[in-house]
């Protein structure tokens, strides 16, 4: 194992209007690498492979245990979080992008923003009165907690996102991750009170029509969210709705 | 009179919590954080929330959650605040489950209760093992509520820099940094709250996330804050060693059975699963026969340092114990537990289903912080703290699941009462000189930095104090090499101001931010090692071989640093705690309480 190593090729861009360029890293290879820690260990001896003295990498990054949702990046192409993605699994050289579909802030980071404010639009919490002292909760199965908690994981990572070919600017497709949560709260014996509202905003242009079904989120997913599941069960009620509300004119 | 205005730094429990009360209170708030606030450190909170809730017919109380928590503190913490914490956990479960966090459930749709080390209560809520994670969208679902409805206004990827204080010394807000723009500008505010976590960078690797420098605290320390018990540092049984960080695996697995032990042969290299029962060492379960594996944090990170370094029966030679999940079922493994063997197998590539894990204590909490009184605030007027950037509530040892309950409690203390000092506030009278002032200070110093012609790389020297915190800060601790640390940590301050920043634009430059967080981390790492080279007695995590007992006469009481800034070094100052609910005694886990 002398000797090994690890390149690294990185897609980077100075500020969001400049024009993006690539450079590449050699790395001594060491047991457990990633690609933050090999991002890290750049930042700590700045040089590209032919010996030119550069900048650190910027990249968005967090918990490094893939549950903060920040550090999402295109890894050989793939939409993936970059902290587990372990570099011994990982055909070289590594090749490193940002996202594609999201505003580039610098290098690797993106304005991922869009999906708060998705989550917004459609009221993606439990409608509650106070946060005073007024009691328990209303009661939940395990058989229902067993539905709500794989989707309450979604980390926001937007990789669902990235890779759905109906996502971007012409459609202004809310995105999987988005109509899960209509899923979520819309099931949720207090968070369904706001239930047609939800439905509503995933009508029309940018809503749930847009899908196509390509299903790349569900394959993307790294916490494995249901996400075609509950595309299309909460395609099933909006429909319902839309059809209800046409009669009720 | 206008609404007054608050500034929260901070978008972890603490801070989200804080943020939903002043909002309920018609407050306005601006909400600070360094990262978007879903993806806060919070997150990574795995095992549960604590509330004695006696759902399972135990005959449990919140005065024995009081009682634990105090004794598993060994009696550091002033006891009031502690005893109202656990007095409105119950409170603060109803109020989560009505937010809509998936906990899991009993047969008849109950909260289900686990156990947790340092009781012997199943005490704690659960979300899988994902609770820090599921508690903390459901606070940021609530925030998003009142930011749409224009009663929050968030600034993610600001990072605050220091308070503006007036001339009296009181804060009139905040200064801070646009981490893309790198534009430094001043907000002002009649109230600031802080709630910026733990400083685990301080040690390199550790269980925290990346943001968890310590930097707010220690740039305010450094500006008058006093700074409390900094050298009570929590090291976690039981993490997976890596590269970036040390992956916390939860103390829940313990709590759902897991099992720690070690093959009775020195440098055993058989497959862990062909080694029979009486082969293996089960070192807790033998020392510590009441609590077993569930013995609080610092009793068995001693223990595994104990097996690993003395008696040299640590896995195939290495420092690395078992943690054993392959007796209990699967289906029960992933219904309770599967966030956190999700991680071990994404990144040891192992399923800790089939094969025991291999663990290593790793620094994890920060019991110390800034000195805050009982209603949250600081000693500079206008400055509030919640959650673990303040000392206030886990004493020289935190218990599993206690630190998500004290960062909703302290936050839902701190939030009403900034708004009701800044209800009583006198305006500034004289204009806006202390905030062009203070812009301008920040300001060079980032030019400095910017313009620094020097030979030290930044990260390079991070990973310096990283290895020397955690080598003599943490675990063992002997007088000497504290002494020593804190020689060098006064040479590395001198190293900092020869330090070559590679980037020098003026866009998204990580560099500035982190180099910036560097010297505070550098100025607060000084508090802890003078902290425990102070404190001659072994309490809860910190321990000195040549002080082996606690010394209530001499240290029952609670450490305050200050800056002084002539000196450009801590001071110190001991304050009595308050033991006025139960009185100190031993603290011994081979027996019950």
């Amino acid at each position: 194992m002398a000797n090994k190593s690890v390149i690294i090729k990185i897609k980077r861009q100075n500020n969001p209007t400049s024009n993006s360029y690539w450079e590449e890293f050699e790395l001594a290879w060491h047991p457990g690498m990633n690609v933050i820690s090999s991002l890290m260990e750049i930042a700590a001896n700045p040089v590209t492979r032919d010996g030119k003295a550069t900048t650190p990498i910027t990249y968005d990054s967090n918990c490094l245990e893939e549950v903060c949702g920040s550090c999402a990046m295109l890894i050989n192409g793939r939409a993936r979080m970059a902290c587990s993605a372990l570099i011994d699994n990982l055909e070289q050289p590594v090749k490193l992008e940002p996202f594609s579909k999201f505003p580039i802030v610098r290098d690797l980071a993106t304005d991922r923003s869009v999906i708060f404010e998705n989550l917004k639009i459609v009221k993606a919490w439990v409608p509650i009165d106070g946060t005073y002292d007024l009691g328990p909760g209303p009661r939940v199965s395990p058989e229902e907690q067993e539905q709500a908690y794989p989707i309450s994981r979604c980390i926001s990572c937007t990789c669902c996102m990235e890779a759905c070919p109906q996502f971007n600017e012409d459609t202004g497709f809310v995105g999987a991750a988005t109509i899960a949560q209509v899923r979520l709260f819309n099931t949720h014996p207090t968070g369904k009170e706001l239930q047609r509202e939800r439905l509503s905003a995933l009508m029309g242009d940018g809503g749930i029509q847009e899908c196509g079904y390509a299903q790349n989120c569900v394959e993307v997913c790294p916490k494995d969210i249901p996400l075609t599941k509950a595309i299309s069960e909460v395609g099933g009620a909006v429909m319902k709705q839309a059809i209800g509300d046409l009669f009720r004119r | 009179m206008a609404a007054p205005r608050i500034i929260v730094i901070g978008g972890g429990l603490a801070g989200l919590a804080a943020v939903i009360k002043i909002a309920e209170m018609g407050a306005d708030v601006d909400l600070f954080s360094i990262v978007p606030v879903k993806r806060s450190h919070s997150v990574c909170a795995q095992g549960g929330i604590n509330a004695a809730k006696n759902l399972k017919g135990e005959g449990d109380s919140t005065w024995i959650h009081f009682d634990d928590t105090v004794y598993g503190g060994d009696f550091l913490a002033n006891q009031p605040p502690v005893k109202d914490m656990c007095e409105a956990a119950p409170g603060i479960i109803d109020l989560l489950d009505r937010m809509g966090v998936p906990f899991n459930r009993t047969p008849e749709g109950l909260l289900d209760f686990r156990r947790f080390g340092g009781t012997l209560y199943n005490r704690t809520a659960f979300a899988g093992a994902t609770t820090g994670q599921q508690l903390l969208y459901a606070l940021d679902e609530q925030v998003r509520r009142y930011e749409s409805e224009g009663k929050v206004k968030k600034y993610e990827h600001w990072e605050f820099l220091s308070a503006v204080l007036d001339g009296n010394r009181v804060c009139r807000g905040i200064c801070a940094m646009d981490l893309r723009s790198m534009e430094v500008r001043t907000f002002p505010a009649d109230a600031i709250i802080i709630a910026t976590g733990g400083n685990g960078a301080i040690f390199g690797k550790s269980t925290n996330s990346v943001v968890c420098t310590g930097s707010a605290q220690s740039a305010l320390y450094q500006q008058g804050c006093y700074y409390a018990n900094g050298e009570f540092i929590q090291v976690h049984p039981t993490c997976i060693p890596g590269n970036d960080k040390l992956r916390l695996m939860s103390e829940s697995a313990r709590g759902e059975g897991g099992r720690v032990w070690v093959p009775k042969a020195p440098g055993d290299k058989r497959d862990p699963k062909t080694i029979p029962q009486n082969e293996r060492w089960y070192f807790l379960e033998e020392w510590y026969p009441k609590y077993g594996n569930l013995v609080p944090r610092d009793i068995a990170t001693r223990a595994i340092f104990k097996v690993v370094f003395e008696l040299n029966l640590g896995i195939d030679g290495k420092p690395m114990v078992y943690l054993d999940l392959t007796h209990i079922d699967r289906k029960i493994l992933d219904r309770k537990l599967e966030g956190i063997l999700e991680i071990y197998e994404k990144f040891v590539g192992d399923d800790p289903r089939d094969t025991p894990m291999k663990i290593f204590p790793g620094m994890h909490y920060t019991m110390g912080g800034l000195w805050i009184d009982f209603k949250q605030a600081t000693n500079i007027p206008g400055i509030f703290a919640a959650g673990e950037c303040e000392y206030q509530y886990h004493g020289a040892n935190r218990l599993g699941a206690n630190s998500l309950v004290s960062c909703i409690y302290g936050g839902q203390i701190a939030g009403p009462n900034a708004v009701k000092y800044a209800r009583g506030l006198q305006a500034l009278p004289d204009g806006n000189g202390v905030f062009e002032a203070e812009k301008k200070k920040q300001e060079d110093a980032n030019s400095l930095l910017m313009n620094n012609q020097g030979t030290e790389n930044p990260f390079r020297l991070w990973q310096e104090l990283g290895e020397l915190m955690t080598k003599d800060c943490t675990v063992i601790r002997y007088n000497k090499n504290l002494q020593q640390t804190d020689a060098k940590l006064v040479e590395m301050l001198e190293r900092f101001r020869k330090v070559n920043l590679s980037d020098r634009t003026q866009w998204a430059n990580t560099s500035v931010a982190f180099t910036r967080q560097l010297y505070n981390m550098l100025q607060l790492a000084r508090v802890i090692a003078q902290g425990a080279r102070m404190r001659d007695e072994s309490r809860g995590a910190h321990y000195k071989p040549d002080f082996p007992e606690r010394d209530d006469k001499n240290f029952l009481k609670t450490t305050k640093a200050y800056f002084a800034p002539d000196a450009d070094e801590p001071k110190f100052e001991f304050e009595e705690v308050d033991v006025s609910l139960i009185p100190p005694r031993p603290r011994k886990y081979d027996a019950a309480k």
